[in-house]
């Protein structure tokens, strides 16, 4: 049996229980209404930013997309992020204007696009002083997806930003990091981002190991 | 430059199953093709995530005995799941035996017949009219859980010809950042389906599936009521690397 990691005081660690595909019904669960179960007072769900949250107000859609090219229909999605002034707020409360966390997920019917509500996140500086562009942490969870995905969002008007990211510049490839930007588009004077997630195959997105 | 002096035991994800497993099926194209691309350095990205404790439950949301019923009419034991009513605790540690408190928990399960109260789950099994098959709470601060439910039972899914998934409890804890996050099954100890089920199957590492299984616990269980099984959840550890960043 191969060791755990390669850290020295691994033998003394407790292994983290093991994960499991969250399955065909993880709606039940974590997306009600989804479901078609009645919601409970408070969900969490993707509305992360009313209208009176600081920043600049935008919605982020796309869908998700097989090896086959079929559309992933049931898929729930989270979100991490920033605020505005890129900073993380960890404290979850539906009263606040803003939550960095929101879920969503993929529909059985019609384009099957998730969707967040949202504020564009601000540039995150890291614990070595490198600034990371504005991004959202996505992370992928379905039926025949063993444990989470996780990739990230960046912003195609952020150009500048983005070429000097520490973690797009960590993906080798330049096509591969194209994978992480979302396009932009104007609908009724209201900024969407536009991002489709591609589990396998042309135009794979780049996951990543943390 | 939030939480930056933290970092988390590696995950190890040849413990875990692979993405591509082709045993079960959606997994062969579900899978990346390409290697997932490693964070070298750490950031508040990873190291943080959301704390639920300003979330509101509602009274029943980790009793799912009580939090679901058509007729709301109904009292007494008209108004209960049929089953085998169960208590399911433990406790959210992390790898160095620490406790997680004040961290959300939630699950979902079939009826004891194995039906979803799904709109796509099309199993002959009916649908109980007083079971909804979803809870949630926080941690307490020395990191235990607990719901009361019914044992959910067995159903056939399409995989292999005749493949039947053991009864499981679908278990989501988030842990102190979106580094520990972690969705599981719970599987109760001596199910003879166990072995044979495809997603099991996933898991390389027989003591892999032992983190998976809730064990019966006949001191914690109510008598003339109902029977405790005991699920632990492992995050990953947290480390302080005590250096200060420049
Ligand atoms: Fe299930």
């Amino acid at each position: 049996m191969k060791q755990p990691n390669s850290q020295p005081t691994a033998a003394l660690l407790l292994r983290e229980t093991a994960s499991q595909t969250a399955g065909p019904y993880v709606h039940i669960g974590l997306a009600l209404d989804v479901a078609g179960l009645p919601e409970r007072d408070e969900e969490i769900w993707n509305r992360m930013a009313r209208p009176e949250a600081e920043g600049e107000h935008i919605e982020v859609v796309g869908t998700v997309i097989d090896g086959n090219g079929d559309l992933v229909r049931d898929a729930l999605l989270e979100a991490w992020q920033a605020d505005a002034r890129g900073e993380y707020r960890p404290e979850f409360d539906l009263e606040q204007p803003f939550n960095g966390f929101g879920r969503t997920a993929t529909t059985a019917e019609g384009a099957s696009e998730w969707r967040l509500e949202t504020v564009k996140p601000g540039a995150v500086t890291r614990g070595d002083g490198r600034v990371m562009a504005p991004h959202i942490n996505l992370a992928i969870f379905a039926r025949g997806v063993n444990i989470q995905l996780q990739t990230r969002l960046y912003f195609e008007d952020e150009a500048e930003a983005n070429a000097a990211c520490p973690v797009l510049n960590a993906v080798e490839s330049p096509a591969r990091r194209q994978t992480l930007i979302a396009r932009r588009e104007e609908v009724d004077g209201r900024v969407r981002y536009r991002f489709d997630i591609r589990l396998q195959g042309e135009g794979e997105t780049v996951f990543f190991d943390f | 430059m939030q939480n930056d002096n933290k970092r988390f035991v590696e995950r190890d994800r040849d413990w875990h199953p692979p993405a591509y497993a082709p045993g079960y099926k959606t997994s062969v194209a579900r899978s990346p093709s390409q290697s997932l691309v490693s964070l070298q350095t750490p950031s508040a990205s990873e190291l943080t995530g959301p704390d639920f404790r300003r979330l509101r439950m509602g009274r029943y949301d980790n009793d799912l005995l009580m939090n679901f019923r058509e007729d709301p009419a109904l009292a007494g034991s008209a108004g209960l799941p049929a089953g085998e009513r169960i208590m399911m605790f433990g406790r959210v540690v992390d790898q160095f035996g620490k406790p997680v408190p004040h961290t959300l928990v939630e699950m979902w399960q079939a009826n004891a017949g194995g039906r979803y109260r799904h709109k796509k789950d099309g199993y002959l099994a009916p649908l109980d009219p007083n079971f909804g098959g979803v809870g949630r709470c926080l941690t307490d601060e020395q990191g235990w859980y607990r719901f009361r439910t019914v044992k959910p039972g067995p159903y056939p899914w399409p995989n292999d010809v005749n493949s039947w998934r053991p009864a499981h409890i679908h278990v989501s804890v988030m842990g102190p950042a979106i580094s520990t996050r972690l969705i599981t099954q719970m599987y109760f100890e001596g199910d003879p389906l166990i072995p044979l089920c495809p997603i099991v199957q996933t898991l390389r590492d027989p003591e892999a599936v032992e983190t998976m299984t809730g064990r019966l616990d006949m001191a914690r269980s109510r008598p003339m009521d109902c029977l405790a099984y005991r699920f632990d959840l492992v995050v990953r550890g947290e480390l302080q690397t005590y250096f200060e960043n420049q």
